[in-house]
């Protein structure tokens, strides 16, 4: 009875909002409509209307799958700080770094869905009605420590939210436990992902042991770059409590991130370049260009100059503790490691490719299309996830029987 | 929500292609080495009758196993051979391969300038010289080298690729997802993928074929060498081998001791290719002069 109701009010909740939200919705929905219709054209011809080809088999979808594996990753991991330096609403941040976690995921996994040749054959992947090669291939690793993080990430949140609705306290014996497991977990997932990459002799851009640690240094900058944006819109729509103190207390943890990020950059850029092997090919294509080749340097030099240029305002107390500069940090935080991260580590384990040849790919239209697409879904059930979230945190949407009137909720302050 | 997400995707792709009793036996179909003979038997003659139906040929699909005591190897002497490339069309021609969109070829031959062989980093992919022979350069062929330690099986996720039992790496083209792993994890870009549904004029099609060889492919799935299974378990040589006008291609057993690759291997000077990444290649590269 409860759920029905519950759930008749989660309807018209949704449904209902702001001019703002529904302009915000829409815009979404426009661009998910867009990235399907490219995605029909390519489960018809296939991924031939991509511009991989033989010699760089993934590109922009990987790209953006390795990037919001980190996303996910570092989400959770905001909780750590958030308990450490004793943040006042901590339970609103494990809901809605734990949301943020579920909704990258589930975006990390469309993009391997899109990237996939024969999604028809789903059923292959599955354990006991396929044929998983646990424990010999790391995508089998992948595919479990995904979905596992992705329950993991559904449930505690859930849980939280459904406790909160009938005005109780989470039982902290259930809850905590699995909060603490979401960490490891957390980084469990970006370490296998690494590995994906890094156990690949054939590659030897990826195969140096330093990717898994530079992996986890850059998701500990982009994830909270954007759990800071977020912050501050949900404070300014919804009245989340969260003070400015927080906010520059994550920043600073996003510097220290990202001097090891750039360290560790630094080390394999002195041992590629001073020992100068065959091997340094990969590194001086994405960096350099060769043979004329050089499609990624301005991308790279880019991310490198946004990387840099954040890392600073982040270091200097002064810009980071001003709200405007520390905005401008995040968005070149959530940039650039978007690019490094993304084809600035995908397309150079490609050239030169194992018999020295050299394609350079970008992505098409096509793969932009449905790769916006699949960010814009995300948002989109982010938003989904805050619109009925928020107002239970907030003590708006609560049982029937707490509630006299429960027929009219307040949803003039809640936006994305 | 993958799940969810994966499901209704399969259920538009089968509704949208006349969802044929054929089509939910292909979507049901098992792996390859998990068929039972009967089932193999099944697989088989409705794979044909979808030929029948597709290009009007009647097929012969060929699912002999290995043979014990037979490890394939293969032999080629970089002294000989002259970068002609017949190898490569007579490769083309006999494994059914995709002929533009995407142009697929599972041999790629390589000109090296004299002096340097084991940098690929300065091999030249797409020469085109009035005539080969050319004076000042090399040429060597690589394709699938039938690794006994192979990366790309050990990758792939669902073990849709394996190594049979005479060495011969083959893949199940009806159970491959499509993830382009293997081709992350070759380093001898032994593996190709059907970027769309392979383009083969119909008369040009070889209809005597193997289920994990020549078999005509579909879109979206892999393929690679296998050192043309539906000849070498005839006891025929590889296409390759019999095209090669200056008899650089050798092919035989590596538990004989008195066949050629045996004889070869302890009398030339053999390398194989990238040892040193510990992948147990069979395939030689020698020198005879």
């Amino acid at each position: 009875m409860e759920a029905w109701i519950f759930f008749k009010r989660t309807v018209r909740m949704v449904f209902v909002g702001t001019k703002v939200y529904y302009l915000w919705c829409a815009f979404l929905l426009a661009i998910i409509g867009v990235g399907i219709s490219f995605y029909a054209k390519q489960l018809e011809a296939g991924l031939i209307v991509t511009n991989m080809t033989d010699q760089v088999s993934w590109g922009l979808y990987i790209g953006n799958f390795t990037y919001l594996v980190g996303v996910a990753a570092a989400a959770v991991l905001l909780v750590i700080p958030a308990y450490i330096y004793h943040f006042d609403p901590i339970k609103e941040i494990v809901v809605l770094g734990e949301l943020l976690a579920a909704s990258a995921i589930i975006m990390a996994l469309m993009f391997v869905l899109a990237d996939l040749g024969r999604p028809d054959r789903f059923l292959h992947i599955i354990p006991v009605i396929g044929i998983l090669s646990f424990p010999n291939s790391l995508l089998a690793w992948d595919v479990i420590v995904l979905n596992g993080y992705l329950v993991l990430n559904a449930i505690v949140p859930i849980y939280i939210l459904i406790k909160t609705y009938f005005r109780k306290e989470p039982v902290k014996k259930f809850v905590i436990p699995l909060v603490l497991l979401s960490i490891p977990w957390a980084v469990g997932i970006h370490t296998v992902t690494a590995f994906l990459y890094n156990g690949l002799a054939a590659r030897p851009f990826w195969n140096a042991s330093i990717l898994a640690p530079r992996f986890l240094a850059s998701a500990f900058c982009s994830g909270p770059a954007i759990a800071l944006i977020i912050f501050q819109i949900l404070r300014k729509t919804t009245g989340l409590k969260i003070k400015n103190e927080a906010l520059f207390k994550i920043a600073e943890l996003m510097a220290y991130a990202m001097f090891i990020n750039l360290f560790l950059l630094g080390a394999e850029i002195f041992k590629e370049y001073y020992t100068g092997t065959i091997h340094l090919e990969p590194m001086k294509y994405l960096f350099q260009g060769v043979h004329g080749h050089h499609a990624l340097v301005p991308w790279i030099w880019s991310a490198m100059a946004m990387n840099i240029a954040a890392f600073l305002i982040f270091l200097i107390p002064g810009t980071r503790k001003n709200l405007v500069t520390l905005n401008i940090g995040s968005l070149l935080i959530i940039l650039g490691v978007w690019i490094e991260k993304g084809l600035g580590l995908i397309v150079p384990g490609f050239v030169p490719d194992p018999l020295g040849e050299i394609y350079e790919y970008l992505p098409n239209i096509n793969e932009i299309a449905v790769s916006l697409g699949i960010w814009a879904f995300g948002l989109f059930i982010f938003t989904m996830f805050m619109k009925v979230a928020v107002p239970i945190q907030r003590g708006d949407f609560v049982h029937s029987k707490y509630d006299k009137a429960a027929i009219k909720p307040q949803y003039e302050r809640i936006k994305p | 929500m993958k799940m969810m997400s994966m499901g209704t995707v399969a259920a538009l792709y089968l509704g949208s292609s006349a969802c044929t009793k054929d089509k939910v036996e292909e979507f049901l179909q098992k792996n390859f080495r998990e068929m039972s003979e009967t089932e193999k038997k099944q697989v088989i003659r409705r794979l044909e009758e979808t030929y029948l139906r597709k290009y009007g040929k009647k097929f012969q699909i060929s699912t002999k196993r290995a043979e014990a005591g037979i490890l394939w190897g293969y032999g080629l002497d970089l002294s000989r051979c002259i970068g002609c490339r017949r190898c490569v069309y007579a490769c083309v021609k006999e494994n059914n391969q995709s002929r533009v969109n995407p142009q697929l070829q599972w041999i790629r031959v390589v000109r090296l300038k004299k002096g340097s062989l084991i940098n690929l980093e300065n091999a030249e992919h797409y020469y085109n010289p009035e005539t080969v022979p050319e004076p000042g350069f090399m040429y060597m062929p690589v394709q699938c080298q039938h690794c006994e330690n192979p990366p790309c099986v050990r990758v792939c996720p669902i073990k849709a690729t394996w190594k049979e039992p005479d060495g011969i790496v083959v893949v199940d083209y009806n159970w491959c997802i499509g993830c382009r792993y293997c081709i992350a994890a070759c380093p001898y870009k032994g593996r190709v993928f059907n970027w769309s549904e392979p383009n083969i004029p119909v008369e040009e099609l070889n209809t005597d074929v193997h289920y994990l060889g020549n078999r005509p492919r579909m879109k979206n799935v892999v393929e690679k060498c296998t050192f043309c299974v539906q000849r070498v378990r005839n006891g025929r040589y590889p296409a390759c081998v019999e095209a090669c006008p200056t008899g650089t291609r050798k092919f035989g057993n590596l538990l004989d001791p008195n066949s050629e690759i045996r004889y070869l291997i302890e009398n030339k000077r053999v390398f194989r290719l990238k040892e040193d990444l510990n992948t147990e290649p069979k395939f030689y590269y020698f020198f005879s002069a």
